[in-house]
C-alpha cells in the first residue's frame, strides 16, 4: 500500500500518541520537542500596550485583578511592538490610524498573532458607514481569531485568546502544515497603505483578504 | 437654573447703534426653544464680534461652539390662488408657483458670558454659494477657542476662514480632498468590497 506523505504523517502522530499512553501507565512520561516549544510559546505570549477605543477598556479590564488574563501568562503587556508576539487591534480603526496600525504589526517580530476584537476592528461594525473608518483590519493584516462583540466582554476576549492558546500549540515546526512564519518565501511584513485623496490606497491587500464571493450563477 | 436670555432684538439694536453700517438680520427659530440667531454680513463680522466680547453690558467672553451647516439647492412649490380674468369673468385660479433658493454654506457660533453668566447668543456667517464662494471671515482672533473647530469646519464642509492663524485639515489627513460632511459627499465605492 502506497502512503502520501500528510497520511504518513498522521499515521506516525497515532503511534506516538499510543506509545506515549501506554509508557505514561508506567509511571514514564515521554514530549516532542515541538510540545515543549509551543508549551512554553503559549504560555508567555506579550500583547502589544495598545488600544483603540472601547474595546480597549474590556481588554485593560481583562488584564486586571477581577479576570486577570496573567492566570494565561500573558500579563506582561509591552510598550515596544519589538517585545510582543501578540497585537490586539481592539476598536474602530480609523483609514487615518490604519498605516499605524499596519506599520506596529510590521515592526513586531515573528511568530506574531493578531486578534481582532470587538465589531468595529471585525467590520466596521456600527461605525461601518463612516466616511473615515475602515471596515476590518483583515483588509491589510491576517488575523489569527475575531471576537465579535460590542464590546466583547472580558470572558469573550479570554476565549479569544484560549483559542489562540490551542492555535499555537497546534503549529507543527516541519513538514508541509508549518505556520507562516516558519516559511521563509511568505511574507511577514505586510504594505502599508497610503492616504489618497478620497481614502486608502490601496483599499485592501488582496493576499491576506479572503471575504466570501457572491457567485451569480 | 437656567441662564437668562438674551432678547436677540436688543442685541440686534446694540450692534447696530455701535457699529455703523453693518447688516444684521435676524434669523428665527420657529421651534419652541425660540432660539433666534443673528446673521452678520462679511465685512463687519470681526467688529462685531470684538464689540459683543467687550462691550460691558453684553460680555460676551466665552466662545462655546462652532459648527458648519451645508444648504443644498432648495426649491419649494406653492400653491397660490391667485385672481384671473377668464372670459370676462374674474375667477380664482390655483396656481403652482416655485422658489429656489440656491445652496450656501453657513458657520454657526454660540456665545456665552462667564462674567455676567448669560446667553447664548448665536451668530451666523453664510457664504455665497456651496462652490467657489466659500470664504468667510475667521472670528479665532476674538475667540481663540474657535481655533480648532473653524479647522474641523474647513475640514469637512471645506470653508476657507480668513484670518485664521493654522487653517489646515484637523481630522483627515493633508492629502484628502473631499469634505465628508457636506450633503453631497459619496464616500468611495471600492471601499465595500465584493460583499456588498
Amino acid at each position: 500500500m502506497e502512503l502520501k506523505h500528510d497520511e504518513t504523517v498522521s499515521l506516525m502522530e497515532q503511534d506516538v500518541t499510543a506509545l506515549k499512553a501506554e509508557l505514561s501507565k508506567h509511571g514514564v512520561f515521554t514530549t516532542t520537542f515541538e510540545e515543549l516549544y509551543n508549551w512554553g510559546r503559549k504560555n508567555s505570549v506579550w500583547p502589544l500596550t495598545f488600544g483603540l477605543a472601547c474595546c480597549a477598556i474590556e481588554m485593560i479590564a481583562t488584564t486586571m485583578a477581577r479576570y486577570d488574563l496573567a492566570r494565561f501568562g500573558a500579563e506582561v503587556f509591552r510598550a515596544s511592538p519589538r517585545q510582543a508576539d501578540l497585537i490586539i487591534v481592539s476598536g474602530t480603526v480609523t483609514k487615518k490610524m490604519a498605516p499605524q496600525v499596519v506599520r506596529l504589526y510590521n515592526q513586531m517580530p515573528e511568530p506574531k498573532y493578531v486578534i481582532a476584537m470587538g465589531a468595529c476592528a471585525i467590520s466596521g461594525g456600527p461605525f461601518r458607514d463612516g466616511y473615515n473608518v475602515l471596515k476590518g483590519i483583515d483588509r491589510y493584516i491576517p488575523v489569527d481569531v475575531h471576537i465579535p462583540g460590542c464590546p466583547p466582554r472580558p470572558e469573550a476576549l479570554i476565549d479569544a485568546f484560549m483559542m489562540l492558546q490551542k492555535k499555537i500549540s497546534e503549529q507543527q515546526l516541519t513538514g508541509e502544515r508549518r505556520p507562516r512564519h516558519l516559511k521563509a518565501e511568505l511574507p511577514s511584513e505586510f504594505p502599508v497603505p497610503e492616504y489618497a485623496e478620497h481614502g486608502l490606497e490601496p483599499t485592501e491587500n488582496e493576499e491576506v483578504w479572503n471575504p466570501l464571493k457572491v457567485i451569480q450563477g | 437654573m437656567t441662564a437668562p436670555t438674551i432678547q436677540t432684538e436688543q442685541v440686534k439694536a446694540a450692534i447696530e447703534a455701535a457699529i455703523p453700517g453693518c447688516q444684521v438680520e435676524i434669523l428665527l427659530n420657529p421651534g419652541p426653544a425660540a432660539q433666534h440667531s443673528l446673521i452678520l454680513d462679511h465685512e463687519h463680522a470681526i467688529e462685531v464680534a470684538r464689540f459683543l466680547r467687550d462691550d460691558a453690558v453684553l460680555r460676551l467672553d466665552f466662545c462655546s461652539n462652532v459648527t458648519g451647516v451645508d444648504w443644498l439647492d432648495s426649491e419649494v412649490s406653492q400653491k397660490v390662488k391667485v385672481k384671473k380674468v377668464v372670459d370676462g369673468m374674474e375667477t380664482e385660479v390655483e396656481e403652482t408657483r416655485k422658489t429656489t433658493t440656491p445652496g450656501r454654506l453657513e458657520a454657526v457660533y454660540h456665545l456665552f458670558s462667564m462674567e455676567k453668566k448669560h446667553g447664548p447668543v448665536v451668530i451666523r456667517l453664510r457664504t455665497g454659494n456651496r462652490s467657489d464662494d466659500v470664504r468667510l471671515p475667521s472670528l479665532t482672533p476674538v475667540w481663540r477657542s474657535a481655533e480648532f473647530q473653524e479647522r474641523e469646519i474647513f475640514d469637512l464642509y471645506g470653508i476657507e476662514f480668513e484670518g485664521h492663524p493654522d487653517l489646515r485639515r484637523l481630522l483627515m489627513w493633508d492629502e484628502f480632498t473631499d469634505h465628508p460632511m457636506r450633503k453631497d459627499y459619496v464616500p468611495p465605492a471600492d471601499d465595500e468590497g465584493p460583499m456588498a
